[in-house]
């Protein structure tokens, strides 16, 4: 038996521990901000955000072309990657209580611990060789990593939704399907507008298949299947070369995807929370509400 | 009149768990029948197959008929949709859609089946709350979240979300199990006035609930019928030694 001094010391040493771990490992992340925000925020200036990237030593070179192809290859893979990936998810979550299931879920699992230069690989296969470097081919990869990851946050939500609603829902006479996309989705939404975030911003800053598929451009190119630039393929070159002056472009390159990812995640959260409140609102809009609305007569 | 409902040698299976062994049942039209037992003899089980949601459950199945109004629900080509728009349930625990509004919740069996006619729902939403008997205390707030009432209200909505839908035969599952004496007092109150209009099959752990309700009680013990009939009888002069034992609390 131990005395409760002794107890409560060990408690409390632990406790020590514990904030130790959390305060070493937040040290990579402060100094990765510090240097970035440091380093990166200087070469921010309009010109800087609003011009195209130019070799090193002429005037006026910036990342405008490359905030835009990220937004839109990001936008494209989204296309691709976030309906298959919900899709997917439900289908395993609703649906795949089987052997196929099962085997979907098993190589899901296995796409989304596949390194994304081999996604890359196979994006440059199957769509660089046919139409080469494009924004289409760096679009498919990306949404080809997405997959795995909104498949399996879309299932993990709809299986915290709790078995009682599905049932309620069912012993209603309200058919299967409608019962998924209705209440299990309705009930699960806050898990997939995180799941689906999550990947979004993982995508946003993917680098590796965006060097064998959208390749990079200095140019303002929107068009599918032109090469295309984007900020990580910018972050990339322009760290490995020489020149001061392109290596502190790199830096603003990175302080700038870092801040969209950011302001990604508050946009969406404001933007899910004001919904969802006008949504409850909106609902409820019918006769009944109205009368209470006015004054009776 | 609403429906009755006769299960004929029924049979429900979890996987290889035998849980409902050859009942044969007939349950009167109008009329409240308890289903009483301990727990885990196979009665919620058994309600379960009255509107086929035992089949939700993975690896569960039936053999035997339950015939709904003289229509055996397991015959092939039946639909288990159609059935449970006729076969209402409430279960053990209340279970309102937390994201919907009190009025979608009463709404939610006519919306999701496709009405969209506003006047229609307004009028099922008041009717129904008022069967129910708590309109009088929503109808001020119908836009507050489905969670946001009392346990017991709670239960009522889910009771006037089944009305909704305009069933013929209501199952209850437990349904005050979850409640306290007086919220269980006004669902008792609410079945009492019901039973005009339907059919009303409740499973109940508590046999003073069966005595004061219950027209017509059954009594199951390890996944069988013992013995069913007027309550009163069950009650005050049963057949089987194991219900006296049973409804004495010398058991086991």
């Amino acid at each position: 038996m131990t005395s409760y001094n002794a107890r409560k010391l060990k408690s409390q040493a632990a406790a020590l521990l514990a904030l130790g771990c959390v305060l070493v490992a937040l040290i990579p992340l402060a100094s990765i901000l510090y240097e970035v925000v440091s380093r990166g925020l200087p070469a921010v200036d309009w010109a800087f955000l609003t011009e195209r990237t130019k070799s090193s030593g002429q005037p006026g070179s910036g990342i405008g072309n490359a905030i835009l192809g990220t937004v839109l290859l990001v936008g494209w893979g989204s296309l691709i990657g976030l309906p298959m990936g919900i899709l997917t998810g439900i289908y395993i979550s609703e649906y795949g209580n089987n052997w196929f299931g099962r085997t979907v879920r098993f190589f899901n699992d296995i796409l989304g611990n596949f390194p994304s230069i081999v996604i890359g690989l196979l994006a440059y296969s199957l769509v660089v060789t046919v139409v080469g470097f494009s924004m289409i081919s760096g679009a498919v990869a990306l949404g080809i990593i997405m997959v795995p990851l909104v498949a399996s946050t879309t299932e993990e939500a709809l299986r915290m939704v709790p078995n009682s609603l599905r049932e309620a829902s069912l012993a209603l006479g309200v058919p299967r399907w409608k019962t998924v996309l209705k209440i299990m989705l309705s009930n699960a939404r806050s898990g997939l507008v995180t799941g689906a975030l999550l990947a979004v911003a993982r995508i946003a800053g993917e680098t590796a298949p965006l060097i064998l598929t959208a390749f990079g451009n200095s140019f303002w190119e929107t068009g599918l299947f032109e090469p295309v630039s984007a900020l990580p393929l910018v972050i990339f070159r322009n760290a490995m070369s020489p020149y001061a002056d392109l290596q502190q472009q790199a830096w603003g390159a990175a302080f700038v995807l870092i801040m969209m990812v950011l302001a990604l995640n508050i946009v969406v959260r404001l933007l899910t929370r004001l919904r969802f409140k006008s949504m409850s609102k909106k609902k409820v809009v019918s006769k009944i509400w109205l009368q209470r609305l006015r004054p009776s007569t | 009149m609403a429906a009755e409902i006769e299960t004929q040698h029924l049979n429900a299976y979890f996987g290889d768990v035998h849980a409902v062994k050859g009942v044969d049942l007939r349950i009167s039209s109008n009329r409240i029948t308890a289903i009483i037992g301990p727990s885990g003899c196979g009665k919620s089980t058994l309600i379960r197959c009255m509107n086929r949601m035992h089949e939700v459950v993975r690896g569960a199945r039936v053999d035997g008929k339950v015939l709904v109004g003289g229509e055996d629900i397991y015959g092939p080509g039946t639909d288990p949709v159609t059935i449970r728009r006729k076969v209402g349930m409430v279960f053990q625990k209340p279970n309102p859609f937390p994201t919907m509004s009190i009025y979608d919740n009463v709404a939610a069996g006519l919306r999701l089946n496709g009405v969209r006619d506003w006047k229609r729902l307004d009028d099922t939403v008041e009717r129904s709350l008022r069967l129910a008997a708590l309109w009088d205390e929503v109808k001020e707030n119908l836009a507050a979240s489905g969670v946001s009432i009392s346990g017991g209200q709670q239960q009522r909505l889910c009771i006037a979300r089944a009305l909704a839908v305009e069933p013929e035969i209501l199952l209850l599952d437990e349904p005050c199990s979850a409640l306290d004496p007086i919220a269980t007092a006004k669902i008792e109150d609410l079945l009492f006035d019901l039973k005009s209009r339907y059919t009303i099959v409740i499973v109940t752990h508590n046999m003073q609930q069966a005595a004061r309700i219950a027209d017509n009680t059954a009594f199951m013990y390890m996944g069988k019928l013992i013995e069913s009939g007027d309550t009163k009888t069950i009650f005050e002069n049963p057949e089987k030694e194991l219900t006296e034992k049973y409804i004495t609390g010398r058991f086991g």
